[in-house]
């Protein structure tokens, strides 16, 4: 008996339609969030992310409602983020429903809004998301939706903000990102195995194998994807039933 | 019936109150000591950190009505931090006094494991519990903390029905006559999680 490992749908999202990108760019409509994350809910998901990866700023009031009308819907944990700067911008989406918010090009730029986040709602709340891509010798944190580079290392970026009180890490490889050819299993496992806090796995899902070589191999202690979900290429529930066939414990819906 | 609860400005107060009016129960939200004695039943939700929970206790008046209520065998359903604060005192912040309704402190979890615990975790029966009449014991509910209060067994006062294997063994559900609390999330923990609030709503009523 132990912790099971956690199938998270991502809900991309234009701050009203849920969007889905390959590697990043060619946005195409996905469908109604609020349907979405009912089905998500009734099939078996722990837990749903929700991303504004619009994040403008005469949008936001949408996104907002967006989370309200989606957190009616859900008896799981709900994540929310996307264009998140400030305090004041991670209190109007817990006031929404959020559980938890996800930060990541505003945390790189002030890492402060880290431990500000976590005073406020506790580190079980904050969750960095963190966009990486292998340059030579090391994983580059990228930000803006994976278009803008910075200096820093994924590892050390992610060790320093589980200090500074974010209580989980969202990771995505922004090589594998759309590609539907797997985790990025060596990325996941080096953070994985730095930081104490929990991994979310993000970034090439297609097959169940790639969910069970994440957790095995990858150390992952959870995995998200969207399109494949979303599109219905993959069940939650086969997903899961896959992974109890191999022995990976994963919490099986009634 | 309707539930009271307490509104201190814990994050997970809408949530709670979302999945009590899914069970079509009625709620109200209460934030003073005169609401609180009025209460026919009461939860007090939480997530986060002890110290705020205890201080806005503290700020509101509270402290004092919400143990006469429980001392009067009001109905109550402690969640997370509200059956963390049914104890002593925390680690967490070690300064302030908690309700001290029930023997024991709350300690970090510890051990060679990730924290928070984070997510869907099965439970170890120790007693029969009321909270969790119905329930399959492979069942996975849903947590979200750092701290908790380690399990000493033998310790009958503690009234421990069920515990969860973390960074030690630790209180999971606590029971002891109207008093109930669980340290992981009901309203979070899908359709078992349901079956907990209807236990305790039917206990309540």
């Amino acid at each position: 008996m132990s912790l099971a490992h956690r199938i998270i749908p991502c809900l991309d999202t234009d701050g009203e339609r849920v969007v889905k990108g390959v590697n990043f760019v060619a946005l195409r409509d996905a469908g109604d969030p609020v349907a979405l994350a009912r089905r998500y809910n009734a099939e078996g998901a722990d837990e749903l992310v929700v991303l504004d990866i619009a994040a403008s700023r005469d949008r936001r009031p949408t996104f907002l409602e967006t989370i309200r009308n989606v957190a009616a819907e859900l008896a799981i944990p709900l994540t929310a983020g996307g264009g998140i700067r400030t305090l004041e911008d991670a209190r109007a989406v817990v006031r929404a429903g959020a559980d938890k918010v996800t930060v990541n090009t505003a945390a790189v730029l002030r890492s402060g809004l880290i431990s500000e986040l976590s005073e406020e709602f506790g580190s079980q709340a904050v969750v960095l998301a963190i966009d990486a891509k292998l340059d030579s010798d090391f994983w580059r944190v990228m930000t803006t939706g994976g278009r803008v580079s910075t200096e820093l290392d994924a590892i050390s970026w992610a060790a320093k903000g589980a200090e500074l009180g974010a209580g989980e890490i969202l990771l995505t490889s922004v090589d594998r990102d759309g590609t539907q050819s797997g985790f990025d299993v060596a990325l996941t496992a080096a953070i994985s195995k730095t930081v104490m806090v929990p991994v979310i796995a993000s970034g090439g899902a297609r097959w169940p194998q790639h969910f069970a070589e994440i957790f095995c191999e990858g150390a992952a202690d959870a995995a998200l994807a969207a399109s494949i979900f979303h599109d219905g290429i993959q069940s939650i529930r086969a997903l899961k039933e896959f992974l109890a066939s191999q022995k990976i414990q994963v919490r099986l819906p009634c | 019936m309707k539930i009271s609860l307490l509104d201190y400005g814990a994050g997970n107060l809408p949530s709670v109150e979302r999945a009590l009016q899914r069970l079509g129960i009625q709620t109200e939200r209460v934030s003073t000591s005169d609401g609180v004695a009025k209460a026919s039943a009461l939860i007090l939700p939480g997530v986060g950190h002890y110290g705020a929970l205890i201080r806005a206790l503290d700020r509101d008046g509270l402290r004092q009505s919400l143990i006469a209520a429980i001392q009067r065998s009001v109905p109550f359903l402690g969640i997370c931090l509200g059956l963390q604060a049914l104890f002593q005192n925390s680690e967490e912040a070690p300064d302030l006094q908690g309700l001290e309704i029930l023997p024991g402190s709350v300690r970090v979890l510890s051990g060679a494991v990730k924290l928070p615990h984070m997510g869907w975790d099965q439970l170890q029966a120790k007693a029969g519990s009321r909270l969790l009449k119905g329930i399959d014991p492979g069942a996975y509910f849903y947590f979200a903390h750092s701290y908790a209060v380690p399990y000493r067994g033998k310790e009958p006062a503690l009234q421990t029905r069920a515990t969860c294997l973390y960074g030690g063994e630790f209180v999971a559900v606590t029971e002891k006559e109207t008093i109930f609390a669980v340290q992981f999330h009901p309203e979070k923990s899908g359709d078992v999680g349901q079956r907990v609030l209807e236990n305790f709503l039917r206990i309540a009523a």
